[in-house]
């Protein structure tokens, strides 16, 4: 099947989100639609799969017009769409959400249905457990079920609205060998994306959009430069990381011991010195969540020690932490690092020490306002932080820290962001870090590892490798060391 | 002898939970979907009060019935439509019918107060009820004790086994996700929580044809929160909401066995022991004692684990 877009738009109140777009989706292909975050993708591809109505514009099926008003009536035209967050019935299991939206009635044939789903799943090589809970499975297997589904459904078209974000190396590896697999077979591929290497490998034509509209159509191979002028506009430098000369010793773990449900880490060393930047690799849940939290004062140490500037924190709290100057960046934004249901200025509110009981409404406005513009927050003090991109959240919680810190601790720092507001973030940090502030994160972007640590502790089922300077490993020997050879 | 005693004592509990079963199940039913109809209390209440003036008046049992279910399902109707329609607070609305439905039960049910009227007559079911132990504890009661089993595994049945079922508990948990997937998830809620309602009335005219016969001022006497609380205590499964109001019956009737055995023992203590019980196993079913089963028991811990369901109480528009 091959789409035509016509001239496209769509309103959010003030904003125009998609001001004009018209492309073509080629059938059996894999197309890259590309841009910054609030290009304009996400909602063409909830217009397209019928989670949207569009304002104008006319979109052509096979050459037939088409308009859906429910994704429902997409998919039975022959359009799925696969969400960032997988839209699934966590609480059901595997089975019934692969059952769950068919047009069947009456009793369920469960049979037929597991039948169906093994099938699909052999055919991609998908191991999937059809009686456990979806609530149990990793994002990367919720894409698998959802996509078995879409197919089982029967569509044609398949978007994918940035697929790669929180999904591990072999699983990304497995997704992209599905994409080439069923555009083989006939299926029209809309890969939207904002990270341009993925683009390059997979795609085999791309479209950018820019503020809404299209900036340009390419087929492959394409040039990053050409790409990265067309998302943004203007050519992009590459910002180079300033040699710092290593502080004092900060962070000093030894022998420890971390405990939980799922996992056991022992004889955890670690030893960092102030203005340093330390990253750690691996999959989800591998340890490296754990490490950082012992080191932020927040998971309690089962055993060993844990000493932070000289002074023995090994049994402390995450508030004796903060008096020292550690602070915790979580990776979940809304749900932990900032209070849902309330404005900027509340927030500043909050953590203003000098606030005494009666709240200085005055000071936390301008307070929120100096930082605002400061860190090019796109809000106001009066913005909800719920309201705010992906992107401006995160500006905020690093807004919100305070000017000199000793430890700064980060998980996924850019998950989520665009290639601009990525750079912006880490020329922040690495401007702390020159004021001695030492660094530790995580995250799944082996290239952003490599280029803004100053070493790399890799990690696997609980175990951790010894950290490695950055200048000795590549984003390919990384990779292999996440897959489980440590050594 | 003392067996028989203990028969007829498990029998008198199996029959008087029945109310208490429909109630909880029904409300169990509206919470999947994703409603709470707080107003179980008053409205139970008032059904229990309609469905005997009813048969009363009709002098037709099954009027009298039906009227109950009727009214269960309008309150539960308004509950739902506050809530979709006019996009109000479930629990305030639910709170504000709780109130209303008692001084309605109280003010239209005042001719009827202690007038002797219909009651569901005995009715052993042939051959089953001879079976020695069992037959006398489940099949020999009326057709609304029968009629909660076939609320209980017919539910049980609908949650696991039906299209229906599925799409039903995709609602109340994602209804975003259900909508995705092509179903109408306000046209759920609507009806689920109607049905739900209903099955609330026809524990009310339980209440007032079997258990406690007539009609009185207050005359449940809290059921209905009782209800509340098992559907919570039974973690959304129909089954052990089933069983939660055993439990309740149980323990109810456990106490007004010891209480002669102990005269000195203030009566109070007996009256509220069940009470304090329900919350004890509250604790324990969904503390920390099922992270320390072993870890083969995975089947047990999925039985004894209740997860509210997610969507409960959120509001869905498709934009």
């Amino acid at each position: 099947m091959f789409i035509e877009l016509e001239n496209i738009h769509k309103h959010f109140g003030r904003v125009h989100a998609n001001a004009g777009i018209s492309l073509t989706v080629p059938e059996g292909r894999i197309m890259g639609l590309l841009g910054e975050n609030g290009a304009g993708k996400t909602t063409l591809a909830k217009i397209l799969s019928g989670y949207q109505t569009h304002d104008a514009g006319t979109i052509y099926l096979d050459g037939k017009q088409a308009s859906f008003r429910s994704p429902a009536e997409a998919i039975r035209a022959g359009i799925g769409m696969l969400h960032q967050d997988p839209l699934d019935v966590p609480a059901l299991s595997v089975l019934e959400n692969f059952e769950l939206g068919g047009l069947q009635s009456g009793l369920r044939k469960s049979r037929a249905s597991a039948a169906r789903l093994q099938e699909l799943c052999k055919r991609f090589g998908f191991s999937l457990d059809a009686d456990a809970a979806v609530s149990s499975l990793t994002i990367g297997e919720r894409q698998q079920l959802e996509i078995v589904r879409l197919l089982d459904q029967g569509v044609q078209v398949l978007i994918l609205d940035e697929p790669t974000t929180g999904i591990s190396s072999p699983q990304k590896v497995l997704l992209f060998r599905t994409l080439h697999r069923l555009a083989s077979e006939g299926i029209s591929i809309i890969f939207v994306s904002h990270k341009l290497d993925e683009v390059e490998q997979l795609c085999s034509s791309v479209t950018v959009l820019r503020r809404g509209q299209v900036a340009g159509s390419l087929e492959s191979p394409f040039s990053p430069a050409d790409l990265v002028l067309l998302m943004f506009g203007k050519a992009l430098d590459i910002t180079e990381r300033p040699d710092v000369p290593l502080g004092d010793s900060l962070v000093e773990l030894r022998d420890g011991t971390i405990r939980t449900y799922r996992l056991t880490m022992d004889h955890l060393t670690l030893e960092l010195r102030a203005g340093e930047v330390v990253g750690l690799a691996g999959l989800e849940g591998s340890g490296q969540q754990l490490l950082m939290r012992a080191c932020a004062g927040i998971q309690p140490l089962a055993g060993g020690t844990l000493a932070i500037a000289g002074q023995d924190m090994t049994r402390k709290n995450y508030r004796e932490f903060a008096r020292l100057g550690v602070r915790f960046v979580p990776a979940a934004r809304l749900e932990e690092g900032l209070i849902s249901g309330m404005s900027i200025r509340e927030h500043y509110a909050l953590i203003d020490p000098n606030q005494g009981n009666v709240i200085a409404w005055g000071n936390a406005q301008t307070q929120a306002a100096e930082k605002i513009s400061e860190y090019n927050i796109v809000g106001s003090p009066d913005s909800l932080v719920q309201a705010l991109s992906g992107g401006n959240q995160q500006r905020l919680l690093l807004a919100m820290l305070p000017e000199k810190l000793a430890l700064l601790i980060l998980e996924h720092p850019t998950r989520g962001l665009d290639i601009g507001s990525s750079r912006w973030i880490w020329e922040h940090l690495l401007e702390r870090r020159l004021q001695g502030t030492a660094i530790l994160f995580t995250s799944t972007d082996l290239d952003e590892l490599v280029k803004y640590s100053d070493r790399v502790i890799v990690f696997s089922g609980g175990m951790m490798s010894a950290p490695t300077p950055a200048s000795q490993v590549t984003s390919e020997s990384l990779g292999y060391m996440i897959g489980g050879n440590l050594r | 002898m003392a067996n028989s005693l203990l028969v007829e004592t498990i029998a008198s509990v199996i029959a008087s939970a029945a109310p208490l079963v429909f109630a909880g199940v029904g409300e169990t039913i509206t919470e999947k979907v994703g409603i709470t109809n707080l107003s179980l209390d008053g409205s139970i209440l008032l059904s229990a009060m309609a469905g005997f003036a009813a048969a009363m008046l009709s002098g037709s049992l099954l009027v009298g019935v039906i009227t109950a279910m009727l009214v269960g399902a309008l309150v539960a109707g308004i509950v739902a439509t506050g809530s979709i329609a006019l996009r109000q607070d479930q629990v305030a609305v639910g709170f504000v019918l709780t109130v209303l439905c008692t001084a309605l039960s109280s003010f239209l049910g005042k001719p009827y107060v202690r007038v002797p009227g219909p009651s569901m007559p005995h009715l052993p079911i042939p051959y089953l009820a001879d079976i020695p132990v069992i037959g006398p504890i489940f099949f020999n009661h009326d057709l609304l004790v029968y009629l909660s089993y076939v609320v209980i595994f017919g539910t049980v049945f609908l949650f696991n086994r039906t299209q229906l079922g599925l799409r039903l508990r995709a609602v109340g948990e994602r209804p975003e996700a259900a909508f995705a997937r092509g179903i109408n998830v306000n046209r759920y809620r609507y009806l689920f929580t109607c049905l739900g309602g209903a099955l609330v009335g026809l524990g009310g005219a339980t209440f007032s044809l079997s258990v406690k016969l007539g009609w009185s001022y207050q005359h449940t006497a809290g059921f209905g929160w009782i209800a509340l609380a098992i559907v919570i205590f039974g973690g959304w499964n129909p089954l052990r909401v089933a069983l939660g109001a055993y439990l309740f019956g149980a323990l109810n009737s456990l106490a007004s066995i010891l209480q002669p055995a102990f005269p000195t023992v203030p009566t109070q203590v007996f009256q509220t022991a069940p009470f304090a019980f329900m919350i004890l196993t509250l604790l324990i079913m969904n503390g920390d004692v099922l992270e320390r089963l072993p870890r083969g028991s995975r089947w047990l811990r999925k039985l004894l684990q209740g997860q509210a369901p997610a969507g409960l109480g959120k509001r869905f528009q498709s934009d």
